[in-house]
């Protein structure tokens, strides 16, 4: 009796061939699904990370929007030479609260994950209105009409209302806060009361104008204040042993 | 019937054209022929089968429900990268200990460790400060060129390695701070003042002397002085930039200074302690105070 001979006994009845189409489909499904429900267990629970604020999120909407992720990535492997150049490597903790993610795949410019800090807000605004201005070599396309363009705050609250549905710890006082909370931030503590936006999200968010236009909440405030944040969650020297899953 | 069937199924039949035999699969006349795969083609794959039966038992394969199989080698990318390190710091260990107790006197001394310094620096120049600096540490507007000797808080290898250590109006408690009033913006000066101070301003260094510009001295002597200096030369303590000579960090042109003097200027350089160790910043602090003009 050979294989093909047993083969043919499924082959000929259409209801045991469906039955067992099914097993194949169920089995190939779990296998894929199932470690989505358990992504819990590969993160590592590390201090400091906190989600978005409205405005950083509106920053990582307009990151979104101009394909910053094209030639951006936002992952630090852990290789000895990029840990050099970049820093510690990204751990799955760092982009929980991403969605979606943008680790990319391709550094055509260089890998944004711990650019928080690095530069100041004055570079940001020179460099994204003219990059050739700063560094002369840079292929980067101007991106001076941010500067121009009023952000978009008003829906903020959906925005963050949708991300605590797929599990962004949101509470429903930074929802309803959040567009107020959103250019309270741009305008900074000198001109505008931070208190509830520090209460809600920590004591270390930039809350300052970041473009140099304080009359406006741009959307090169939002983008300053999302790049801004990139990688600086997490203290480092404080926890010397993450080591992944480990 | 089925003895019939039987027959059929174990009889070999032979291609008569191309001497290969059949599957025994007829459609319309057309029989498919069943041409062995190539020996080598089985083999490697037969050895890729044992192959990955080997890897999921040495190596990290599987998701569990709390977790993933560890595999017996216990690998992990984190170890390798630790391995990595470990490789390099043990070949540069013979410099890096020298390196680490050694004065900076003593590493201009010593050809070894200044070359490795220069080394280090000159890399690190290029990952880290050239974003701003520029690839050549030439600067750009509001960005000091570093290979001048013009130095706005200090071009000595200890102050240099504070400022990079600290940052200058940076998110760091020990961080250099000064201010630049806006002088006309905050209306400590009128439009008319503004004028006559930055025309004396640009005077000082400029090689025509022809002008006298006396009520621009006055301003200065009584607004500018304390910060710049009588001569004008600057003062390090308050990064505070020597105004004698042609040497502009946002640009020497009339209606530049009016807007230094109008709206104030603070440029920020951010602190780095945290993102570099303490050797990679003074090997920076070497590589920069030799560019051109190290105090």
């Amino acid at each position: 009796m050979s294989l093909m001979e047993k083969h043919k006994v499924i082959e000929r009845n259409s209801i045991l061939l469906l039955g067992l189409t099914i097993v194949v489909v169920l089995i190939g499904g779990i296998v894929e699904i199932v470690p989505l429900f358990r992504s819990e267990t590969v993160i590592e629970s590390v201090e400091g990370m906190r989600p978005y604020t409205p405005l950083e999120l509106a920053g990582q909407n307009i990151y979104i929007r101009e394909n910053c992720v094209v030639c951006h990535s936002q992952q630090i492997r852990p290789l000895r030479d990029e840990v050099v150049r970049y820093g510690h490597y990204s751990l799955a903790a760092e982009s929980m609260y991403d969605h979606p993610f943008l680790w990319g795949s391709k550094r055509i410019g260089p890998d944004l994950a711990r650019v928080g800090g690095k530069y100041s807000d004055d570079w940001h605004v020179s460099h994204l209105i003219e990059p050739r201005n700063l560094v002369p070599e840079t292929i980067m396309p101007s991106y001076g009409f941010l500067i121009k363009n009023a952000a978009k705050l008003h829906d903020l609250d959906k925005h963050l209302k949708t991300l605590r549905i797929v599990g962004v710890p949101y509470s429903d006082d930074m929802i309803e806060n959040a567009v107020k909370d959103a250019s309270v931030q741009a305008i900074g503590s000198d001109r505008a009361n931070i208190d509830g936006l520090l209460e809600r999200y920590g004591e270390n968010v930039n809350a300052r104008d970041f473009d140099g236009q304080p009359d406006m909440v741009s959307e090169m405030d939002a983008l300053i204040a999302y790049l801004q944040v990139l990688g600086t969650f997490i203290d480092f020297d404080a926890i010397k042993d993450v080591e992944g899953s480990e | 019937m089925t003895d019939d069937n039987k027959k059929t199924e174990h009889k070999k039949e032979i291609d008569d054209v191309s001497g290969v035999e059949t599957t025994g699969h007829e459609w319309d006349g057309l029989k498919e022929l069943n041409n062995p795969l190539p020996r080598w083609w089985l083999w490697v794959f037969y050895a890729c089968i044992i192959w990955s039966v080997w890897y999921w038992v040495v190596y990290p394969t599987w998701p569990t429900l709390s977790g993933n199989t560890k595999g017996t080698s216990g690998y992990t990318q984190f170890k390798e990268l630790k391995k990595n390190q470990a490789e390099i710091v043990l070949r540069q260990k013979a410099y890096l200990d020298r390196f680490e107790k050694a004065s900076f006197e003593e590493i201009l001394n010593d050809k070894e460790l200044y070359a490795f310094a220069m080394a280090g620096g000159k890399s690190f120049f290029k990952d880290n400060c050239a974003t701003c600096h520029g690839t050549g540490a030439q600067g750009a507007k509001g960005y000091p060129n570093l290979n001048d000797d013009d130095w706005l808080w200090g071009g000595k290898l200890e102050d240099i390695k504070q400022t990079i250590t600290y940052g200058i109006r940076a998110d760091h408690d020990e961080t250099r701070v000064s201010q630049m009033p806006a002088f006309g913006k905050d209306e400590m000066l009128s439009i008319e003042e503004v004028n006559d101070v930055v025309d004396y301003v640009i005077s000082l260094s400029s090689a025509d002397k022809s002008t006298i510009h006396e009520k621009g001295a006055v301003i200065f002597a009584e607004q500018c002085a304390m910060c710049h200096g009588d001569d004008a030369r600057g003062d390090s303590f308050f990064g505070a930039p020597n105004l004698s000579d042609a040497i502009w960090l946002y640009g020497g042109d009339k209606e530049t200074v009016i807007e230094s003097v109008h709206s104030g200027r603070g440029g920020l350089m951010p602190s780095w302690q945290g993102r570099l160790d303490e050797n990679t910043i003074r090997e920076l602090s070497v590589y920069i105070h030799q560019l051109g003009g190290g105090e």
